[in-house]
C-alpha cells in the first residue's frame, strides 16, 4: 500500500501497514443517479481522532457508513483493520464486530433495559457468558457516568444519557475504531456537553476515531485531522488549527464563515 | 420580583367533582337532552334484558332428561344438558372419555401455568407445551399404542375438535406467518417472489375453497394408496390459510420499527437471524399483539367450516343435534350455547391480549 496523498496533517510519518486502521482507495457510491461519494481516498491510522465536517448532503454519514457497510460503495477498496471489505457476509459481520458506530438517533433498543442493551452484542456475538457481559457493561456504563440508570428503560431517559448509553453499547464490543455519525445533532442544547466530555475523555485515552460533527470546538480540543467534504468530495484535510485558521480552499472558507460566523 | 415565598399546600379536590353522584351527573345527567337520553336508553335495555333474562334464567328448565321435562316457557337447557358430552367431545367413545378429559386437563394448566406470572419454569412449560405435549395428546386422543383402543379421528369432536384445530392453527401460523413476513422483505428474488405468491394465493382463495380442495382434490393428486387423514388435511389448510394471514400483520409491524433498529444491531456485529431474533421481532411482535391476537379469533371462529367437510367441530355437532327427532325445535338453545361457548374463549383471549400489551410495554418513546 502507498502513503496516502491526501495527507497533509503533517503528523503522520510514514507508518507500517497495520498501523492503518482505516483505508479508503478510489471509493465511489451513487444512489441511483445521484453520486453521492467521489473518489475517496484517506487513510485512518491507529490513535487516530478524525472530524469530518461539510454542508448537509456532502456525503459525510455515507462515508462513514460504507466503512461498516451499512451503505455500500459501488467502486474502490476500502480496508478495515486489516481485512478488505467485500461482499462476503461473514467479512462484513468481522469487520462490524471490530467497529463500533454511534448514530445520531441513538438508535438504542427500546424493549430492553440499559444494561441489556451493554450485553446484548458481548452475549450473543462474543458469546461471552451473562455474568461476565453484566460486569462489563456496568463498567462502561460508569465511564460514561450512567451506571445509576442501568435497570431503566431507554425511553425513560433524556437524550444525552440515551447517546451515553449508546456509546457504552459500542464500547463493550471493544472496537478498534469508533464511528460518530453526528453524535450531537438530534440533542437538546444543555446535553451535548455530557456527550462531548465523554468523547474528549475516550480520545485521551487513545481511540481510534472518526466523527462526523458540527462542534467545531471539540474538532479544535481532539483531531489530529479535520476533512471538510462537500458534494461527495474530500475539499480539504488538515490539522485543525491551519485548517480553522488557514483554510485554504473557497468552499471551506465559505462554509467555515458560515457555522463560525455568529 | 418573588410571588410566593411559602408553598402553597396541597387541598382536597371540590367535593362535586368527585364520587359517584358526580359522574353520574357529569356523564349521564348533564343536561335536559343528555337526560333524555339517558332515560331513554335505560327503557330500551329494560324491553330487551327482562324478557332475555326472563327466558335464559328465570323460565327456564335445567334438569332432566327428555323434552317432555321442559315447561316451554323459557329456555330449555335440558337439551344441552342431555347433549353436554356429546358436545364435548363429539363422538368420542364413551368408555375411552378419560383419555380426552387428561388432555383437556393438561391443556388448561399449561395455559394457565404460561398465563399466570408467578409460575416459575416458564421457559421448560413452554418447550413441553409446545413439543413434548402435542405428542403426548397425540398418543392419548388417537391410541393405538401402550394397549390404548385407536380412536379414529373421524370420531373427535365437539369442543375438543375445536380447540385442536384452533390451537395447532395458532401455534403453526405464527411461526410460518414470521417466516414469510421476513421472506417478503427479503433482498433474495427467489425467496421474495415465492413468498408473495404464497401469501398472495392463499389470501385470495375462500377457506372454503381451500377445505374443499383440501377433502375433494388433494385425494386426486395423491398415489393410489396414500391417503392422508382427514383431519390432518383440513389442519394443514387452515394452517396454511391463517398463516398468510399472520405473515401480513407481522409484516405491518416490521414496517413499523425504524431503521435505525436494524441498523444499530448490524453495526454490532449480528448476523441477520439475530437482528432479526434479539432486536426487530421482539418489538414487531409486541407492536403487533393486537392484530396477532385478532388473528387467532378469526382462526378460532374458522374452525367452524371444517363443518363443510364433514368434521363435527362444536357447532358443527351441535346442529347434527338439532336434526336428532327428539329434540326438534330446540336450536335456538343449542345456537346460543355454541354462541356462548365460542364468546367464552374469544373473550379469554382478546382480555389476554390487552393484558400482555400493558405487562410489555415498557414506555418507550422513539
Amino acid at each position: 500500500m502507498t502513503q496516502a496523498a491526501t495527507n497533509l496533517s503533517g503528523t503522520g510519518m510514514s507508518k507500517s501497514k497495520s498501523d492503518l486502521m482505516v483505508e479508503m482507495r478510489g471509493v465511489n457510491k451513487w444512489y441511483g443517479d445521484f453520486h453521492v461519494l467521489r473518489d475517496i481516498d484517506f487513510e485512518v491510522k491507529r490513535g487516530e481522532r478524525i472530524v469530518i465536517c461539510g454542508p448537509s448532503g456532502s456525503g459525510k454519514s455515507t462515508l462513514i457508513r460504507c466503512i461498516n457497510h451499512l451503505e455500500e460503495h459501488q467502486q474502490g477498496d476500502i480496508v478495515v483493520g486489516g481485512v478488505p471489505l467485500t461482499q462476503d457476509v461473514k467479512r462484513i459481520e468481522q469487520i462490524r464486530r471490530s467497529v463500533g458506530m454511534v448514530f445520531q438517533h441513538f438508535n438504542l433498543f427500546p424493549h430492553l433495559t440499559v444494561l441489556e442493551n451493554c450485553c446484548i452484542a458481548p452475549m450473543w456475538v462474543q458469546k461471552k457468558p451473562r455474568r461476565e457481559a453484566e460486569e462489563q457493561a456496568m463498567r462502561y456504563l460508569e465511564r460514561v457516568r450512567i451506571a445509576e440508570q442501568a435497570k431503566k428503560y431507554p425511553g425513560q431517559l433524556s437524550g444525552g444519557q440515551q447517546q451515553r448509553v449508546a456509546i457504552a453499547r459500542s464500547l463493550c464490543m471493544h472496537p478498534d475504531v469508533m464511528l460518530f455519525d453526528e453524535p450531537t445533532s438530534a440533542l437538546d442544547p444543555e446535553m451535548i456537553k455530557e456527550v462531548l466530555d465523554v468523547m474528549v475523555e475516550l480520545a485521551e485515552e487513545g481511540m481510534t476515531m472518526l466523527c462526523v460533527t458540527h462542534e467545531m470546538g471539540f474538532a479544535k480540543t481532539v483531531a489530529d485531522r479535520v476533512i471538510f467534504m462537500d458534494q461527495g468530495q474530500i475539499i480539504e484535510e488538515n490539522a485543525p488549527e491551519p485548517f480553522f485558521n488557514n483554510p485554504q480552499s473557497e468552499r471551506t472558507q465559505l462554509f467555515l464563515s458560515q457555522i463560525l460566523g455568529h | 420580583m418573588i410571588h410566593n415565598q411559602t408553598m402553597i399546600d396541597q387541598r382536597p379536590a371540590p367535593s362535586n367533582t368527585l364520587g359517584p353522584v358526580a359522574w353520574l351527573r357529569a356523564n349521564l345527567f348533564s343536561g335536559p337532552l343528555n337526560t333524555l337520553f339517558t332515560l331513554a336508553g335505560l327503557y330500551v335495555l329494560y324491553l330487551l334484558l327482562v324478557p332475555t333474562i326472563q327466558w335464559a334464567f328465570i323460565n327456564a328448565d335445567w334438569i332432566g332428561t327428555t323434552r317432555d321435562d321442559c315447561s316451554r316457557e323459557g329456555a330449555c337447557w335440558v337439551f344441552v344438558n342431555a347433549r353436554f358430552t356429546q358436545f364435548i367431545y363429539g363422538l368420542y367413545p364413551r368408555s375411552e372419555i378419560w383419555r380426552a378429559n387428561i388432555v383437556f386437563g393438561g391443556f388448561f394448566t399449561l395455559i394457565a401455568w404460561l398465563a399466570i406470572p408467578r409460575l416459575p419454569f416458564k421457559r421448560w412449560v413452554a418447550v413441553f407445551a409446545l413439543i413434548g405435549f402435542p405428542i403426548a395428546a397425540y398418543v392419548l386422543l388417537h391410541g393405538g399404542y401402550f394397549d390404548l383402543p385407536r380412536v379414529p379421528t373421524h370420531r373427535w369432536g365437539g369442543l375438543m375438535l375445536t380447540l385442536l384445530l384452533a390451537s395447532v392453527g395458532m401455534i403453526g401460523a405464527l411461526p410460518i406467518g414470521i417466516v414469510l413476513a421476513l421472506g417478503r422483505r427479503s433482498n433474495m428474488p427467489i425467496v421474495k417472489s415465492f413468498c408473495v405468491i404464497f401469501i398472495e394465493f392463499w389470501r385470495g382463495v375462500p377457506l372454503i375453497t381451500v377445505l374443499f380442495m383440501a377433502s375433494v382434490m388433494l385425494p386426486l393428486f395423491l398415489p393410489s394408496g396414500i391417503s392422508v387423514d382427514r383431519l390432518v388435511r383440513a389442519l394443514i389448510g387452515l394452517t396454511l390459510f391463517q398463516s398468510a394471514y399472520m405473515a401480513e400483520v407481522i409484516r405491518g409491524g416490521l414496517q413499523a420499527i425504524p431503521k435505525g433498529q436494524e441498523e444499530a444491531a448490524a453495526a454490532l456485529g449480528m448476523t441477520y437471524w439475530k437482528r432479526m431474533g434479539l432486536i426487530v421481532l421482539p418489538q414487531a411482535l409486541k407492536m403487533m399483539i393486537p392484530g396477532i391476537v385478532n388473528t387467532f379469533i378469526s382462526l378460532f371462529k374458522d374452525t367452524t367450516l371444517v363443518m363443510i367437510i364433514g368434521l363435527f367441530d362444536l357447532l358443527g355437532i351441535v346442529q347434527a343435534a338439532l336434526s336428532d327427532s327428539n329434540w326438534l325445535g330446540f336450536s335456538l338453545e343449542g345456537y346460543v350455547f355454541a354462541a356462548f361457548v365460542f364468546w367464552i374463549f374469544c373473550f379469554s383471549m382478546s382480555r389476554y391480549s390487552q393484558y400482555l400489551e400493558r405487562k410489555l410495554n415498557t414506555g418507550h418513546k422513539r
